[in-house]
């Protein structure tokens, strides 16, 4: 399984166990998870978040089981320098979370992100949000990502291809049916937010937008790494549709960042 | 054994077409899952025909009546709380002797009354004469008024358990939105009052803070409307707990808790 939305470093507004490298290796162990996209949560608030890649870069060249998302701000004054050192090093997407980086999420800068990552083939990642709106730090007021924001991503660039983390199915229904079919093809959606039993919500996208377009998604150490698990074993998947949303969805996007592919 | 203290059901009266598949999804998810009770209620027509937090005697009346049918109809497998609203004091006590009556073995009280409003004493003094414990709907730090419902916090649901210091108190859902740390403190010195750990939120550390505020006595296990979230937590526990405290967060507290026999 590959984890999509794991998170490096420490959390600003309160505090998380399990932050570490080694702690997250811990949990990816205790799930069965085989590998996790993490991203440097500190730098997520950072003035300049590009300061924490290079960490994260040391720390997932020593560390297989982990692929570096690297954090590109581009209001930024040379923010496409950030972007060729993260191609370099084999960061498997960018993201930029407008919300936290104080800029129009669809303004000029964040359009000129998506077409940017697009020329170099990375995957751009955003988060709806790190936490329930309910319980933020009262001085946590970034706003959530948009359904509208996004769908004007995927109209920018018709290469571009994104990836949106805690999202849920109001919100994924939202841009799907509101894409053309080519569009919506360049877009997938992690589990983190999406809701099982009794509502089903999960069990309805995957019947009316299909496996293809889901990968799996924890948000940890922020949130507890055996939910998505959880939500899987809930519903009644084919072997071949779990495989796709634990694995190789995930797998066909590291594949397009590989040094032959 | 596990129970799921904080479970609901829909009915036919619910306002939704698909109630039928709703409670279907649960109990099978339930089984799934190896829960062998869900202690549910039914907060009236859940908005239909009076508001989900508001609801009227009479949706109240026919809300309770459909629960008792769901236990009738599934057996241990569904235990219920009679769902009240405490402003209609007379109904409520009445409504609560007529479930009890009928093998309702809780009471639930969600949003209709602040939870130290002198309004809820009957119904405590009730829930301590019928030997109840009472589940009571808790925004996490309810720092303004919230629209639709008159929400309290743990510090609100404190006080109450206070003046009833023989009743259960089960606050709801830490994971259900809201601030659970401003929780963990409220009910640190309030021994009646234990947290259900139901709700959506699955952040990392509320349950180790849960443990380190009140113990593995005081912690009931519960999904809400989430069973996905519930599940992952149950797993987490399972790593966490020593055994001993791993089944009384499963189900032994709610074994303690409830009148004699309700899981029999």
């Amino acid at each position: 399984m590959i984890d999509v939305n794991a998170f490096l470093g420490s959390y600003p507004w309160r505090r998380v166990p399990g932050t570490s490298p080694d702690a997250l290796r811990a949990a990816l162990d205790r799930t069965g998870i085989s590998r996790a996209w993490v991203t440097h949560l500190p730098g997520l608030f950072w003035k300049d978040p590009a300061e924490g890649n290079g960490w994260l870069f040391d720390v997932v060249a020593r560390e297989p089981r982990f692929r570096a998302v690297a954090t590109i701000h581009p209001g930024l004054p040379h923010w496409e320098e950030d972007l060729t050192a993260a191609a370099a090093a084999g960061a498997v997407a960018v993201r930029a979370d407008p919300g936290l980086l104080g800029l129009a999420p669809a303004g000029a800068e964040m359009l000129a992100l998506v077409r940017a990552a697009a020329a170099m083939d990375l995957p751009l990642l955003s988060a709806v949000r790190l936490e329930d709106g309910r319980g933020r730090h009262p001085l946590d007021v970034a706003p959530e990502l948009a359904p509208w924001a996004v769908r004007q991503w995927l109209r920018a660039d018709p290469a571009v291809r994104i990836v949106i983390t805690h999202a849920d199915r109001g919100f994924i229904e939202e841009v799907h049916h509101g894409s053309t079919p080519a569009e919506a093809a360049r877009i997938w959606w992690d589990i983190s937010w999406v809701w099982g039993p009794p509502d089903d919500h999960l069990a309805h996208l995957l019947a009316t937008i299909g496996p293809a377009r889901f990968l799996f998604g924890s948000g940890q150490p922020l949130r507890l790494a055996e939910t998505p698990g959880a939500r899987l074993d809930l519903l009644s998947l084919s072997p071949a549709d779990r495989a796709a949303i634990t694995l190789e969805n995930a797998a066909s996007l590291e594949r397009r960042r590989s040094p032959s592919g | 054994m596990l129970i799921d203290v904080h479970a609901h059901f829909f009915h036919d009266r619910s306002g939704r077409a698909d109630w039928r598949e709703r409670n279907r999804s649960r109990l099978d998810a339930g089984a799934r899952i190896g829960i062998r009770c869900h202690v549910a209620s039914i907060l009236g027509s859940w908005g239909h025909t009076s508001p989900t937090y508001f609801p009227s005697p009479a949706d109240l009346t026919e809300a309770n009546a459909a629960l008792r049918g769901l236990v009738a109809e599934h057996g241990p497998r569904i235990r219920g709380y009679v769902a009240v609203n405490p402003n209609h004091t007379g109904h409520a006590v009445a409504e609560l002797e007529a479930g009890v009556a009928g093998g309702m073995i809780g009471l639930k009280l969600a949003a209709s009354r602040r939870a130290d409003d002198p309004l809820l004493d009957p119904l405590c003094e009730a829930a301590r004469r019928l030997r109840l414990p009472v589940l009571h709907h808790i925004w996490q730090f309810r720092r303004r008024e919230w629209p639709g419902q008159e929400a309290s916090d743990g510090v609100e649901l404190c006080r109450l358990a206070a003046r009833h210091p023989a009743v259960s108190f089960i606050l709801a859902h830490i994971g259900g939105g809201g601030d659970w740390l401003h929780t963990l403190r409220a009910v640190r010195h309030a021994p009646n009052v234990l947290l259900d750990l139901s709700g959506s939120g699955v952040d990392g550390g509320m349950l180790e803070g849960a443990l380190r505020a009140v113990g593995a006595e005081r912690l009931l296990w519960g999904a809400d409307v989430t069973l996905c979230t519930g599940w992952a937590k149950l797993r987490y526990l399972e790593r966490l707990l020593p055994p001993a405290d791993f089944a009384l967060v499963s189900g032994g507290n709610a074994v303690r808790i409830f009148p004699p026999g309700a899981f029999a």
